[in-house]
């Protein structure tokens, strides 16, 4: 009986096994670094698959302004991938915020800054 | 005391309330791995299986090797309860070896509050140490419980300007606490109040990879977190004042998705504390992730 118990208690535990927190794996343009011409987009790479209704991106300026297109999605082929289309940016430092839920709900974000230009 | 802690731990709340508490340690970017030494400052869903401790040789030439388990526990988001107890292996020089469990460790912990932005959090708890819970005679086990107020406390440096770049994947992690013993003195010896203090300073790569710079950390070492770890305890009372004894430990945690395993050096500070070098190791997973469904989220309001 006991025997029983625990294996029904195991089996119990491991229907539940699931997903885990989604970090950062990589990011297009790469975290902190500087790139020559202006990027068409940011594209972010978790560890974890994404809920695409709780996952966004925000880029914002160094003034707070937003330049991103406001169009973040989970790629519908991969969804460890999140990415947003940026405006057309001039040169200078640009912060982005990104909020995601894995698909175990657990809700993680982060922030990191690229620059354009020199 | 326990009045004093509650309305602290009230008022604390009321002006800071918890924002987005999630288990094992985040504030906003920053992730604080479950240290070895140092209590965490969050409450959590995570269990030590186990921990190995080869101690320093004792003042005595007694050698000391130990097997703990830990539990930590969410009753509520931001309440939580601890369990833990150790199996001691204890060879005194020149007679027999001496095994057995030492007394159970409980503790009850509150959320103060976790800011995300500054990347900051505390918690308030109240930890006991169990009379009779483990071999008195032979493993000097206490006969008395001990209740210990705690005060644990974390910080990141990630609010450092963006011209900082290097420094700001450190952070910073305390305790402090004060035991109150049941009984002033066991077989002639006194039970002191002790005043516990201890910090943690931690260097995550990971927090520089992926959210400073990056430097090209690939995995497996772009999750490695290492730190140096502080504790003391000075006795306040009963003839015993200022004999403080305590540890360095520098080491390292790697933290994974379901798990982390952590190694550190073991370097006492002084004669009392022992001689020579000990060290230990951690097996710790993140019940939250492994069972996110079942016994990996708080019991209630989740």
């Amino acid at each position: 009986m006991r025997k029983l118990f625990l294996i029904s208690a195991f089996a119990a535990l491991a229907t539940s096994l699931a997903h885990a927190h989604a970090f950062l794996d990589h990011a297009t343009p790469a975290v902190g670094r500087t790139v020559p011409t202006p990027p068409p987009a940011v594209t972010i790479w978790f560890t974890q698959e994404l809920e695409p209704a709780f996952s966004s991106i925000e880029v914002q300026d160094q003034s707070g302004g937003r330049v991103d297109a406001g169009d973040a999605q989970v790629d519908p082929k991969d969804a460890t991938i999140l990415r947003v289309s940026l405006k057309p940016l001039p040169p200078g430092k640009y912060r982005v915020f990104w909020r995601v839920v894995s698909v175990d709900t657990h809700p993680t974000e982060g922030t990191f800054t690229f620059t354009v230009g020199s | 005391m326990n009045r004093v802690i509650s309305g602290i731990a009230a008022a604390a709340a009321a002006v800071v309330p918890c924002a987005d508490v999630m288990a094992h340690g985040f504030a906003g970017d920053r992730f604080f791995p479950a240290t070895i030494l140092t209590d965490d400052p969050f409450v959590a869903d995570e269990a030590s299986l186990p921990t190995l401790t080869r101690a320093p040789t004792a003042a005595d030439g007694t050698q000391e090797y130990d097997v703990e388990f830990d539990l930590s526990k969410r009753i509520l988001p931001d309440l939580g309860v601890t369990f833990a107890d150790q199996w001691k292996y204890v060879q005194p020089p020149g007679a027999p070896r001496i095994t057995g469990f030492d007394a159970l460790r409980t503790g009850l912990q509150y959320q103060l509050f976790i800011n995300p932005r500054h990347e900051a959090m505390a918690l308030v708890g109240l930890s006991a140490t169990w009379a009779h819970t483990g071999r008195v005679q032979a493993l000097a086990s206490p006969d008395f419980t001990t209740l210990t107020p705690t005060f644990d406390w974390g910080k990141g440096f990630g609010d450092l300007p963006d011209s900082l770049p290097y420094l700001r994947p450190f952070a910073i992690t305390g305790n402090l606490s004060v035991d109150f013993p049941t009984k002033v003195e066991s077989n002639g010896a006194p039970n002191s109040n002790n005043l516990n203090y201890g910090f943690a300073i931690e260097y995550s790569l990971e927090y520089l990879q992926h959210h400073v710079l990056d430097v090209g950390i690939g995995q497996p070492f772009d999750h490695l977190i290492p730190l140096v770890e502080v504790a003391l305890t000075t006795p306040l009372n009963r003839g015993l004042g200022g004999n403080t004894t305590g540890t360095v430990q520098p080491g390292f945690i790697w933290s994974g998705q379901y798990y982390q395993i952590g190694a550190e050096m073991i370097l006492p500070i002084n004669s009392l504390s022992g001689h020579g070098i000990g060290g230990v190791a951690q097996f710790h997973v993140y019940l939250d992730d492994l069972f996110p469904r079942s016994i990996g989220k708080p019991l209630f309001g989740y």
